[in-house]
């Protein structure tokens, strides 16, 4: 059996909402807005202008810096407007708006037939980084890039723990087109030139275990069943439980030889280097107790959660909150007007009934955040000094900066302290503290050249 | 358009609530309170409204005076007085429990800032200022029947004292033999303070609170096994002549190592901070007992190891994740 790790949390997980809804495939809105940043890294720039026809699949927003990720057009259509519009992890962003023409028809030579096997790794990682592909489980991070480990690696994890409470986009995607995410990760394997491939699944979706296993007959790609506990889908705890290795603080997964990707991105890959096509589409869980009709959709990039919701029947109850993601990390939104992208693993709309808890109260040091830490932190601590504006004291101490921020400590906690939000707080003043400093240094570096 | 709640993540919160925490402590406790009333009678009853009724109408009074908001009736102050009834003589002047209640809340608690702030038990605050204020009082036990058969005499001395004073001899013939002594310590027929007699209801309430997942098994194991230990090692007769299961049963023990040391504000939060308060609230319990000039320590070991509490949190940190070391 593996090991497990320590801390974590069993919340509600809410997917019987929308687990047994097949992937349906929305029709392409009349209306599509691409913001010009979904990914970690510099936001790309229009390379459209107002009043160009596009076809799906054709470039329209890049960057020259070395970290980004291309942005296609989802739909064929007319560029109408290259304007701020809201965003679902930024307040608001440029966007490419496109009214769809309803022809749907893709760019030239697309969609294409390739035999991956025949191609060279050098062309496999081309094909990546021109389809636009970032991490899909939520951190968008450049597929290409993670592609490219500067360290030597041993093993590829695919993501399939899908721990976030109500999302069920992913066991939708295990369940429905194994092959796919099967293939992706032999096209990976090769790639990275890694002997070990493993599929970690949680225990609570033995149905998609089950698929992903058959699938997985005749390959190298190992499927772990992983113990059903939040958060078990993030990257370093699932590095832990399946290769029992510790990514070190301020590391990364290929400090330990690992390379982790979400099943979802396994499935964008191998449309991108067989089929050659960009990422234009998703699937997302569109759920929550407020939503009419839960489901799993298969939307373009661009499409506006008002228009998802709407498709799934609209609002059954008042919502409380609209949240891109899921409950425990997912950002709290302000508007409808959101559109999806390629990070977007949900949209969930929750009534009052979810979101309300008491009023703050002190701590009264009972330790259940301690216990719940994946990260082995005291978050009870961390939320005080951070109250009180120690800041240093949460870093220099306290381990600030080792935060996931996956949420388990505020979930736990009885006294409904927002932990999260102090840390994050303190986070933002370090960093901000950490910029001054750099700033100075350089400055002082430039004055001494001068002198 | 619906307006939304804009908040930090994450968005969902389980159901466990402070007052739902406190309130299960009271309930916890209940057993050994009601047998408290059955076996001292109605001053045991009295002390114990008394002593909650004081606790939470001093913390209602000073949240009122100082603006805060009242969080008189989340249970907390409510454990504080039964806890300080309950770790007194059944016979103790009821005015004397409302000042000791007045005293645990509004210097112990609501001085430092209130639940969560306070460094020391506010029950075992109230009690060792009454020791100090009253401390005749506070030793004077109730007259009941003496358990030798056939004497017909009154007693009012507690096991522990009896032990202190006349020795272990004196012990065994009051209860008349060992099986007796042990039998009436565990179901609670004995002299003491009026909620710490009963071993047996104690351990049903200690097991509710384990089995919640508010109490770490780890607390009271280790600070009664060290109690047994060291009683055994240092025994009346020499080395290893203890009796450990009277020494375990007597006291305050069963109560103050099942609810006081594991007040969850004035104990670390660690599992290993937790393990070193607990065998050093043992030891300091057995010194007391053993060698110091009170038949009983419990509360003060308590005290002591809670002054350390911050230092020992400041010590036994988890490891974090990715940090090396010790896995």
């Amino acid at each position: 059996m593996f090991r497990s790790f320590l801390g974590g949390i069993h919340p509600h997980d809410g997917k019987e909402l929308a687990k047994d809804k097949p992937i349906e495939v929305m029709p392409a809105p009349a209306e599509v807005v691409v913001p010009m940043s979904q990914h970690i890294g510099a936001p790309c720039a229009p390379c459209v202008k107002v009043g160009d026809l596009v076809k799906r699949g054709e470039l329209i927003g890049t960057s020259p810096a070395f970290m980004h990720a291309d942005i296609h057009a989802p739909v064929s259509g007319k560029v109408i407007r290259i304007e701020e519009r809201p965003h679902s992890g930024r307040i608001s962003c440029q966007a490419v708006v496109i009214e769809n023409d309803g022809e749907d028809s893709w760019a030239d030579g697309l969609p294409l037939a390739r035999d991956w096997q025949a191609m060279t790794n050098e062309e496999i990682l081309t094909a990546i980084q021109s389809a636009g592909i970032v991490g899909m489980g939520g951190a968008t991070f450049p597929a290409h890039i993670k592609l490219k480990p500067a360290k030597p690696v041993d093993i590829l994890i695919l993501n399939g723990a899908e721990c976030e409470p109500y999302l069920t986009a992913d066991y939708r995607l295990m369940l429905e087109m194994p092959a796919k995410i099967v293939e992706g990760a032999q096209i990976l394997a090769r790639v990275l030139g890694v002997k070990r491939s493993v599929i970690g699944i949680e225990d609570n979706k033995p149905e998609a275990a089950a698929a992903m296993k058959k699938a997985c007959e005749g390959t190298e790609i190992e499927v772990a069943a992983l113990k059903t506990k939040y958060p078990q889908g993030a990257e370093k705890m699932l590095i832990k439980v399946i290769a029992d290795r510790e990514v070190p603080m301020g590391g990364l997964p290929m400090d330990v030889g690992a390379v982790v990707q979400n099943v979802g991105t396994v499935a964008a890959i191998d449309d991108a280097v067989v089929r050659g096509l960009p990422l234009t589409e998703r699937i997302m869980t569109v759920s929550g107790d407020a939503v009419a009709e839960p489901k799993n959709l298969c939307v373009r990039i661009g499409t506006k959660y008002s228009d998802a919701i709407a498709f799934c029947g609209g609002f059954k109850e008042e919502p409380d909150k609209l949240l891109a993601g899921g409950p425990m990390m997912g950002m709290a939104q302000f508007t409808e007007e959101v559109p999806v992208m390629k990070g977007s693993s949900g949209i969930l709309a929750l009534t009052r009934k979810l979101t309300e808890h008491g009023p703050e109260m002190n701590c009264i040091r009972c330790g259940r955040c301690v216990k719940a830490c994946p990260m082995g932190l005291v978050p009870s601590m961390l939320s005080i000094l951070s109250q009180r504006q120690d800041f240093t004291a949460c870093r220099d101490s306290y381990g600030l900066m080792n935060c996931v921020e996956c949420g388990c400590c505020t979930y736990i906690c009885p006294a409904k302290r927002n932990i999260v939000q102090y840390i994050r707080n303190a986070k933002g003043f370090v960093r901000a503290e950490m910029a001054k400093a750099k700033a100075k240094a350089e400055q002082a570096k430039k004055e001494g050249a001068k002198a | 358009m619906s307006e939304y709640t804009i908040s930090s993540s994450p968005h969902i919160r389980d159901g466990e609530t402070i007052s739902g925490i406190m309130w299960r402590v009271n309930a916890a406790l209940l057993p050994a309170a009601a047998f408290a009333v059955w076996w001292f009678g109605v001053p045991a009853l009295v002390n114990m409204v008394v002593g909650v009724v004081f606790a939470v109408a001093s913390e209602y009074v000073w949240q009122k005076a100082m603006h805060q908001p009242v969080t008189a009736f989340d249970g907390s102050a409510c454990i504080t007085g039964l806890l300080l009834a309950m770790s007194m003589s059944p016979v103790l002047p009821p005015y004397m429990v409302a000042i000791g209640s007045v005293l645990a809340i509004v210097v112990a608690k609501q001085s430092m800032g209130g639940l969560g702030f306070n460094i020391f038990n506010p029950a075992h605050i109230g009690r060792a200022a009454l020791m100090v204020s009253w401390p005749v009082a506070m030793t004077t036990w109730t007259k009941m029947q003496d358990m030798r058969a056939g004497v017909d005499a009154m007693t009012s001395a507690t096991p522990l004292n009896i032990l202190k004073l006349q020795g272990y001899d004196a012990l065994l013939s009051t209860f008349g033999g060992q099986a007796n002594l042990y039998w009436n310590m565990f179901i609670g027929t004995r002299n003491g303070s009026l909620g710490e007699t009963s071993t047996v209801l104690l351990l049903i309430g200690g097991l509710y609170l384990i089995g919640k997942g508010y109490v770490n098994w780890i607390v009271p194991v280790v600070m009664i096994g060290t109690v047994g230990v060291l009683t055994f090692v240092f025994g009346p007769a020499g080395l290893f002549s203890g009796d450990p299961l009277f020494h375990m049963m007597a006291g305050g023990l069963m109560l103050g190592a099942f609810f006081m040391a594991t007040d969850m504000v004035t104990i670390p939060m660690t599992v290993k901070g937790q393990v070193i308060f607990a065998i050093g609230a043992g030891a300091i319990t057995v010194l007391i007992r053993l060698v110091g000039g009170y038949p009983e320590g419990v509360c003060y070991s308590i005290l002591l190891m809670n002054a350390l509490t911050p230092l020992i949190d400041r010590f036994t940190k988890p490891r974090i994740f990715g940090a090396g070391g010790d896995k």
